[in-house]
């Protein structure tokens, strides 16, 4: 669809709001329901994945490095990553307003 | 071979209706008073005179989930519920148009629990009033054979694709045989065409079905299935039109009944339409003004048909078989009332509920409503609505 969600008509919707496009569901932004945002501390990091795993999202990604990072774009704040850490190395911290 | 008149049970009528527009599949769970036409559909399919897919599924909710993916993927889908069973199937039924899916489902009127009855009102009917459905009332046997058959038609309607129900009261008229001309499949040539689906759910094409909406997109895709069913009726009127120049019985969304210039009118929705004729017959050998108008497209609503089918009457008398609790008193009436308020000359509309959980309502008893109708309208109540052979 060449226009932006929030300049569609309902005119311009395809009938039963079907989706054509493969894979559009990438482009919403579920960052936009994040409170909080979770933070890796790398010292404490054995790079074993269970964050990576358990993300509901999968939004966490290995870096060059072999540590474990979440893409904001996705990353909806539960806290799920923090939970399952077993070394303590993701914390949770606000989002500022 | 011409179509021929038979003696047949209506529930059979309407399945006999899905053999002839060859439905692929049907999905259901038997629930009286809708039992006798889904066990007579397992049965055509059993012994091969009927090929589709029958699903006897677990529950309604699952019958009208079923009934989904097989419109989805382009197959002409027939299911039939009635009572709990609709609202059990509720949360589906909803999906159904928003999805733009032709499924055609037949409803043999139930009231609802609780108390459990089994008996007829329009109370189920009117659970899913809003849910964007297609929906119309039939008054005899031979009104549920023919509108179901224009109901595949109207569904499909590439300018409408969406789902149609067709009411008809459990029991007084599921249950009775009544002398019905049934059409054959070769004299219906064309009549339905084959059903397309422009994004059907096909491997080779994938498309995304029943997505989330934000609320940046919720209200343009309420408005556009709005429009979709509004746009309906013309479909609706040509679909009826054509039926009647083929098979010469001709339908319309209001039905009057020497109401053309009566003063009183008596408004019915489903097959008291036909025991109403009777109390109005017996008031006009006694010279009284009265006429008697029935129902029959409930959605989208007639405005138009209405406001003209009532403009010769001083008084509209609208006898419900539902009961808005704690409300206005009968939905059909509020309706009514609120197509008419605001029109230059109004005519006094009163509200009669009857007929609840298959309570009889006799020609008497219309002749009693329209008389006792007559005085509240000339001397005013204080209730909002009446509600008749209650014992006090
Ligand atoms: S907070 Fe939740 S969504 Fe975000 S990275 Fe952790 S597990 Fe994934
Ligand atoms: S679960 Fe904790 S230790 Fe394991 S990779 Fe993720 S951050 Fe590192």
């Amino acid at each position: 669809m060449d226009k932006s969600e929030d300049s569609l008509t309902w005119k311009d919707l395809e009938i039963g709001c079907v989706v054509t496009e493969p894979g559009s569901a990438s482009e919403y932004k579920t960052g936009d329901w994040r409170s909080q945002r979770p933070a890796w501390d790398t010292s404490k990091c054995v790079k074993c994945g269970m964050c990576y795993i358990f993300c509901p999202e999968g939004c966490i990604h290995q870096d060059s490095e072999g540590y474990f990072e979440a893409d904001l774009y996705y990353c909806k704040g539960c806290g799920i990553c923090a939970r399952e850490c077993w070394t303590g190395a993701i914390t949770i911290l606000e989002e500022e307003e | 071979m011409m179509s021929q008149r038979v003696g047949i049970e209506i529930s059979l009528a309407v399945a006999e209706v899905a053999k002839l527009a060859d439905v692929d599949v049907v999905a259901a769970y038997p629930i009286t008073p809708q039992t006798h036409i889904v066990e007579r559909l397992a049965e055509l399919v059993a012994n091969g005179e009927l090929s589709a897919e029958y699903i006897p599924v677990e529950s309604e909710h699952s019958a009208m989930s079923a009934c989904l993916g097989s419109s989805a993927v382009g197959a002409r889908t027939f299911t039939a519920t009635a009572g709990q069973g609709l609202e059990l199937m509720h949360e589906v039924v909803d999906v159904a148009p928003s999805l733009r899916l032709p499924i055609v489902m037949a409803v043999a009127n139930r009231a609802l629990s609780g108390p459990l009855s089994v008996w007829c009102d329009h109370s189920d009917a009117m659970g899913v009033r809003d849910c964007g459905w297609v929906q119309m009332f039939a008054e005899n046997g031979q009104a549920a054979f023919d509108l179901s058959l224009c109901a595949f038609r109207i569904a499909e309607d590439p300018s409408v694709l969406l789902p149609t129900m067709v009411h008809l009261d459990g029991f007084s008229l599921s249950h009775v045989i009544e002398p019905i001309s049934m059409l054959e499949k070769d004299e219906l040539e064309g009549f339905i065409p084959p059903y397309e689906h422009p994004f059907p759910l096909r491997p080779d094409k994938p498309v995304t079905m029943g997505a989330f909406a934000p609320p940046v997109i919720y209200t343009e895709t309420r408005k556009a299935q709005e429009v979709a069913l509004r746009s309906s009726k013309k479909v609706i009127l040509q679909a009826w039109k054509e039926f009647g120049h083929r098979f010469g019985r001709y339908y319309s969304p209001v039905e009057g009944y020497k109401s053309k210039e009566a003063t009183t009118l008596l408004l019915t929705m489903g097959s008291f339409g036909e025991t109403a004729t009777v109390a109005i017959d017996r008031m006009r050998d006694n010279g009284e003004s009265v006429g008697l108008i029935n129902l029959r497209l409930w959605r989208p609503f007639p405005f138009d048909e209405i406001r003209q089918a009532v403009r010769n009457a001083d008084i509209v008398i609208v006898f419900d078989r539902c009961l808005s609790s704690g409300g206005p008193g009968g939905p059909v009436c509020s309706e009514i009332r609120s197509a008419l308020y605001g029109e230059k000359k109004q005519p006094q509309v009163v509200s009669f509920i009857g007929g609840l959980g298959g309570r009889d309502v006799t020609p008497d008893d219309f002749v009693n409503v329209i008389r006792r109708g007559i005085e509240i309208a000339e001397k005013g109540s204080d209730e909002e609505y009446e509600m008749i052979g209650v014992r006090e």
